[in-house]
């Protein structure tokens, strides 16, 4: 608790005390309007001061000049106990919500807390602390156990156990080594690393991260939009009604005045939309704290809505549902060593990063000699072009053969590379890619969670593909797909499909599919900086599993959203309406307005403690 | 331009969502939110007039909350 909200409790308890002993006494007249005034002033003067402040700022509708009406009206009319308790209820409520935003707002940034102090660089056998700001790319950093990785690198010596709980939700230390990228934002658990930058702060993961949380307000849901322009009407909606209630009636059927001013009075309580405003952009805030302490980051409440009404879920493959770490299953050379088949094709595959590239360039297993390799040309969809010690190399998939007329086997297994050197076929290596250990798990998962559709759009072949979805339980599979034919398939599921479409994907040829599916998530570990540009959402871990999860969080958040607000109106109206007819007194209106309030608010934080 | 500031003391949500739609009708101003769950305000404005608008969204804000402060780095 704050000093401001410790000063407020003390008030509402010395004022509490006071009002519970005066209801032993039996003053009259004025007397009881002076002892009555005393706890009346303790805890409501703020409120009096602000009311006067705003009013005279022309807030006509502010909430505690309304309050202000409603109490002083309540004194005019004699009720004095009345006045003394909703006031002392209003500033309740008031400390009630400040307390308890603050915890969660606190408990949501205490995730958040991987943004690193400072990094230790070390330049010519000294280290020094400096600002990661500071920190250039190829610098050597020293990690010490216990300290925050400040920025992403990789290990030149060294190895330890990274504790990733911050950025991944998992429990389980990651074991690096040397040559390991690590990620800003872990923290080293036992040994002390050397690492080289290998980005600058501003662009490391820890940033990219922060920066995402922090806009994620930007992006705000239907239902939140909805609330906030509910609340401009409803509050001068109820003001006018009560103005109303006060004259029409008496003034038209001759009736008593004090009767009809305390019945609007009661509307004056009931006035504030607080508990809509405040709740339901906290649900979605709990919602998305929840999220990202498992590891799966959201971009804005509109995207947890979005998810939460989804009905399909599209897959790309490889580095998606497939670990993407590719090993060499078989090589097939045609007239040349198997050593020869694999060296061309790493040489000509040298500049890229693809997966199936790298597993070439590490079975190769020594460094690319890049002044061997000219005019390289990446062909997306078919493979690569390249000029190796003078030779024109193709290599990629059969469509590239096709393309350039070269002669070769068909072959139907897994994943191949066919190489071609001037026009002469040099053989194939076939390539396997694992599929992720929790892959099958997640889709079980998300057709009982009322997925309806699932699909792999895939580049690769047909017969790999298929393959993978009849071991997941895939309901359909589009496979030798162009990333621009990727975006036209999606399309085409989008318009068919009654509810939202999901995209989850990880590679740069990804991220038009991410943008255009209604929500596009992208895998943050493995994936580039493309997909998770592109994408609404982020998971940390790469984990498909992850994906139920967010879908139970989204939904979860709904319901508790669509709780408060059907809650929050049915009591109000239902005080309002009771109080036209003069069957509710100033207590229930108080309740309606500040017990409704702590209610929902106490509501809306169960979506920070959603589990699997 | 778009930049984003910290408030301090902005107790009320409504007055946060009231603040949003006031920034928001300033001229000059493509974009404003005020989120009272981060205590932020991020405004997105023309980059010739965006003194004077921040100048005039730091008076709307004590307008609607006289406690709120903006913290100007």
């Amino acid at each position: 608790m704050t000093g401001k909200q410790k000063k407020q409790l003390t008030k509402i308890i010395i004022s509490g005390i006071l009002l519970i002993l005066l209801a032993f006494t039996h003053f009259t007249g004025y007397l009881k309007f002076i002892v009555y005034i005393i706890p009346y002033l303790i805890v409501g003067f703020p409120v009096l001061r602000s009311a006067v402040i705003n009013i005279s700022h022309g807030q006509v509708f502010d909430e505690n000049f309304l309050m202000c009406i409603a109490t002083i009206g309540a004194l005019c009319v004699g009720e004095y106990p009345e006045a003394v308790f909703v006031m002392l209820f209003y500033q309740v409520g008031d400390l009630f919500e400040t307390i308890a935003v603050g915890k969660s707002r606190n408990s949501i940034t205490e995730l958040m807390d991987i943004c690193p102090e400072y990094v230790n660089i070390e330049k010519d056998g000294e280290i020094s602390e400096i600002d990661p700001d500071e920190a250039c790319i190829d610098d050597i950093m020293v990690i010490k156990p216990g300290e925050k990785v400040p920025l992403d690198g990789i290990i030149i010596e060294g190895s330890s156990s990274l504790n990733t709980t911050a950025l991944t939700g998992e429990s389980l230390p990651l074991d690096v080594n040397i040559g390991d990228s690590i990620t800003s934002g872990c923290i080293n658990i036992n040994g002390l690393l050397k690492a080289k930058v290998t980005k600058e702060y501003s662009d490391s993961t820890v940033s990219k991260i922060l920066e995402l949380v922090e806009n994620s307000a930007d992006n705000k849901a239907h239902t939140e939009n909805f609330i906030t322009k509910f609340a401009r009407y409803y509050t001068p909606a109820v003001v006018f009604s009560a103005v109303a209630l006060a004259f029409i009636p008496p003034l038209v059927t001759g009736g008593n005045f004090t009767d009809w001013i305390m019945r609007a009075l009661n509307f004056l309580v009931v006035s504030c939309p607080c508990a809509l405003v405040i709740s339901v952009p906290l649900s979605f805030f709990s919602g998305i704290g929840c999220a990202s302490k498992n590891g799966i980051l959201i971009k804005g409440s509109n995207y947890l809505e979005a998810i939460a009404k989804a009905d399909t879920v599209v897959f790309d493959k490889t580095g998606t549902l497939t670990k993407g770490s590719f090993s060499i299953s078989e090589i097939h050379p045609n007239g040349i060593s198997k050593n020869e088949l694999i060296e061309t094709t790493a040489l000509a595959e040298g500049f890229s990063d693809h997966p199936i590239s790298l597993s070439i360039k590490k079975a190769y297993g020594k460094p690319i000699d890049n002044s061997r390799v000219t005019d390289i040309e990446n062909m997306s969809g078919y493979g690569i072009k390249a000029t190796v010690d003078g030779k024109t190399v193709y290599a990629g998939n059969e469509k590239l053969m096709k393309k350039y007329g070269i002669e070769h086997p068909s072959v139907s297994t897994g994943t191949v590379i066919h190489t071609a050197a001037d026009g002469k076929y040099l053989g194939y290596i076939v390539i396997a890619d694992e599929v992720k250990e929790d892959s099958a798990e997640a889709i079980s998962k998300l057709k009982s969670n009322g997925i309806k559709n699932t699909v792999i759009l895939s580049g690769d072949k047909k017969p790999v593909a298929d393959d993978i979805a009849a071991k997941l339980g895939i309901d359909n599979v589009y496979a030798e797909l162009l990333p621009d034919q990727k975006v036209e398939k999606l399309e085409e599921i989008i318009k068919s499909s009654n509810g939202n479409v999901v995209f989850v994907g990880d590679g740069i040829n990804d991220a038009p599919s991410i943008s255009r599916a209604d929500v596009g998530i992208a895998m943050g570990g493995l994936g580039s900086d493309a997909a998770i540009e592109a994408a609404d959402i982020v998971l940390m871990d790469d984990k498909p599993s992850k994906i139920p999860l967010a879908l139970k969080i989204a939904r979860k958040t709904h319901t508790i959203v669509n709780q408060n607000i059907y809650f929050a109106l049915a009591i109000k109206f239902l005080v309002l309406i009771l109080s036209a007819l003069g069957k509710s007194n100033m207590w229930e209106a108080v309740f309606a307005d500040v017990g409704v309030s702590v209610v929902a608010i106490i509501n809306a934080m169960r979506a920070l403690k959603i589990k699997e | 331009m778009k930049k984003s500031y910290k408030l301090q003391d902005l107790d009320c949500a409504n007055c946060a969502a009231k603040m949003e739609t006031a920034i928001n009708k300033i001229n000059g101003v493509n974009k404003a939110t005020v989120s009272f769950m981060t205590q932020k305000l991020t405004i997105d404005a023309d980059d010739s007039l965006f003194d004077e608008i921040l100048k005039e969204t730091v008076a709307t804000i004590k307008k609607v909350e006289p406690d709120c402060t903006v913290l100007i780095k």
